[in-house]
């Protein structure tokens, strides 16, 4: 009997020190593991890191006001980003007004009213897919419908319109996505008291999607803000000396519309415009271009982490 | 068995439910409620308890396909509100419920409690005011938040937050209101509060209950029904079916016989 209790003893420890064995082989992969994903994030790091020091030390001597107040002009020294950056504002301005209402109401419609079959689904996979199509394919379509179809010329309310359709995807699916978060429980509860499909949508479904659908959006705007491509099909000059109209007059209205039909540049177009002179000078204007639209980027997304995370404060699930 | 001089209030009359993927989840279930009782439902997972309440407030119609055959009548308009010219809108705004889970608005205590006064249209400041004091009065929860009404409804503990459903469910002064395992997640004292409060809401309004709680129905309820796979198997006065039950099977469950 004693000797069968002090061999199981043995058998224990025995069995004992193979897990521990075990334990610290597993330990073993954990740490592996976690070195291989830091060096793999440090990679992605240092590339995006060294790229932005690389734009600003070979762009700081125009980091000042006057890059920012001038033309452009034939000389490097005195060329600025005034049109190209009052440009990129106003055409984000018109991207904004168009994609968000259409993009958020195609999203609620989608997810709220359209009934679930076959046809929602084919809806679902376009728009997913219209996520990853190239944006030149927006320029192709956008100089077909928008500039000779419709007429609308090589404008800013056409460059408007292609990034808005651009980054419609973008945000009826994020717009989806933060409205399937809100919990079924929430949705019965509104219900539960009496309330119409509409009250369940406007004082609960949008009121709680907004964070996610606003980190969508600026997401979407981030990504318009650097397009190129499209634009460049649908013909933006690379060389604007002038504004457009302001949108905001002296006299009433106030209000005027003559800056849609304007032609314009943008950030990234002039950049690309300095960045293919032979002339050495220009490249350090388009080095500090790139740095600044990576700035304004970073700005963008943080801004969308920001608020994302005031607006979810309030709510837990 | 069953007082005579009680009214009914609402009775099911050969009620069967179909879910969208064509589970047969009630059959042919025959009960009356009576007004200004508490109605427990009994039975094992599964049996059809939460399915059968939730067609007291036309839930079901939420989910495309579901499928009501039979009638549940409410009285005393006769109305059969499973009926497709009724609408649902209408069963709910006379019909409240109060879920297993809390679930509050991410609004204020205030805005949870007049929510269902909004949506009928009310906006009189001082009107809201005082149905919101009164239905949290009701809930037994007007002195731990009457200085806080302004906060976050999701700031309050586990058995407030359900207080605070009731109160949304008070608010709208509804003939009927439904639980489903009211107390499933909360303590014993949250449990014996919420119970408490069910005993006297039964002075007001009408109750249906469902519980897996044996103590909890014998303790709270008039009137029980045993429930199992969709069946109503033994409905009756609660005294007699804890302490008489003419089916073998709803003694082998309340026994703990069972399975
Ligand atoms: N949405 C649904 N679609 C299809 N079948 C369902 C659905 N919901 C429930 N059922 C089925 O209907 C039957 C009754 O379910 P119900 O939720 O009413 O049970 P219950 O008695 O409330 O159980 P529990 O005590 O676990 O809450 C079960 O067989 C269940 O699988
Ligand atoms: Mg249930």
């Amino acid at each position: 009997m004693n000797s069968n209790i002090q061999k199981n003893k043995a058998s224990v420890i025995e069995n004992l020190d193979a897990v521990r064995a075990m334990i610290k082989r597993h330990k073993r992969n954990d740490i592996l593991f976690a070195t291989i994903g830091l060096i793999a994030i440090m990679f992605g790091l240092l590339a995006l890191l060294t790229l932005f020091v690389d734009l600003v030390m070979d762009g700081y001597p125009r980091f000042n006001i006057q890059f920012f107040s001038d033309f452009p002009s034939r000389r490097a020294g005195s060329a600025g980003l005034l049109s190209a950056w009052v440009g990129s504002l106003l055409v984000m301005l018109v991207t904004f007004l168009t994609a968000v209402p259409i993009g958020v109401a195609a999203g609620l419609y989608l997810e709220e009213y359209a009934p679930k079959n076959w046809f929602s689904d084919l809806i679902e996979i376009n728009v997913s897919n219209l996520a990853g199509v190239p944006s030149i394919i927006y320029g192709l379509l956008a100089l077909g419908l928008f500039v000779y179809g419709l007429n609308l010329g090589q404008s800013i309310l056409t460059a408007g319109l292609t990034l808005g359709l651009l980054i419609l995807p973008i945000v009826i699916v994020s717009t989806r996505e933060a409205i399937r978060a809100i919990p079924i429980a929430i949705r019965e509860a509104a219900y539960a008291v009496g309330a119409t499909k509409w009250q369940v949508v406007k004082d609960h479904i949008v009121k709680y999607s907004q964070g996610g659908i606003l980190t969508g959006v600026i997401i979407g705007m981030s990504r318009a803000l650097g397009e190129t491509a499209p634009i460049i099909t649908i013909g933006a000059l690379t060389f604007i000396a002038f504004l457009p109209p302001s949108p905001i007059t002296t006299e009433v209205p106030f209000i005027n519309f003559e800056w849609l039909s304007s032609s314009f540049t943008v950030l990234p177009i002039q950049m690309f415009n300095w960045l293919s002179r032979p002339d050495h000078a220009f490249h350090i204007n388009a080095a500090a271009t790139g740095a600044i639209i990576i700035v304004v980027t970073l700005l963008m997304n943080g801004t969308a982490i920001w608020l994302r995370y005031k607006i979810r404060k309030n709510i837990k699930w | 068995m069953i007082n005579a001089t009680t009214p009914i209030k609402a009775e099911s009359k050969d009620l069967n439910f179909f879910y969208s993927n064509g589970t047969q989840a009630l059959k042919g279930i025959n009960m009356p409620l009576y007004e200004n009782k508490i109605t427990a439902l009994i039975g094992p997972s599964g049996c059809g308890k939460s399915t059968f309440l939730r067609c007291f407030n036309r839930m079901h119609d939420l989910y495309p396909g579901n499928r009501y055959e039979g009638q549940i009548i409410m009285h005393p308009d006769n109305t059969n509100i499973l009926e497709k010219g009724v609408d649902p809108i209408e069963v709910r705004m006379r019909i409240s419920m109060v879920f297993q889970k809390p679930n509050p608005f991410p609004k204020s205590i205030y805005e949870n409690v007049a929510y269902g006064l909004r949506v009928r249209g009310e906006s009189n400041k001082r009107l809201l005011d005082d149905k919101v004091e009164e239905a949290l009065k009701g809930a037994a929860l007007w002195n731990e938040v009457k200085d806080r009404l302004q906060d976050l409804a999701f700031n309050l503990s586990g058995g407030q937050q359900q207080r605070l459903c009731i109160a949304r469910a008070l608010a709208t002064d509804p003939e009927i209101m439904l639980f489903d395992e009211p107390t499933s997640a909360l303590d014993p004292i949250a449990t014996a509060n919420i119970e408490e409060l069910m005993s006297e809401l039964r002075n007001k309004l009408t109750i249906l209950v469902v519980t897996h709680n044996m103590q909890q129905a014998a303790r709270i309820s008039d009137y029980t029904a045993y429930m199992y796979l969709g069946d109503l198997i033994e409905y009756g006065d609660t005294d007699m079916i804890f302490t008489r039950p003419t089916r073998k099977e709803t003694e082998d469950y309340i026994t703990g016989k069972f399975g």
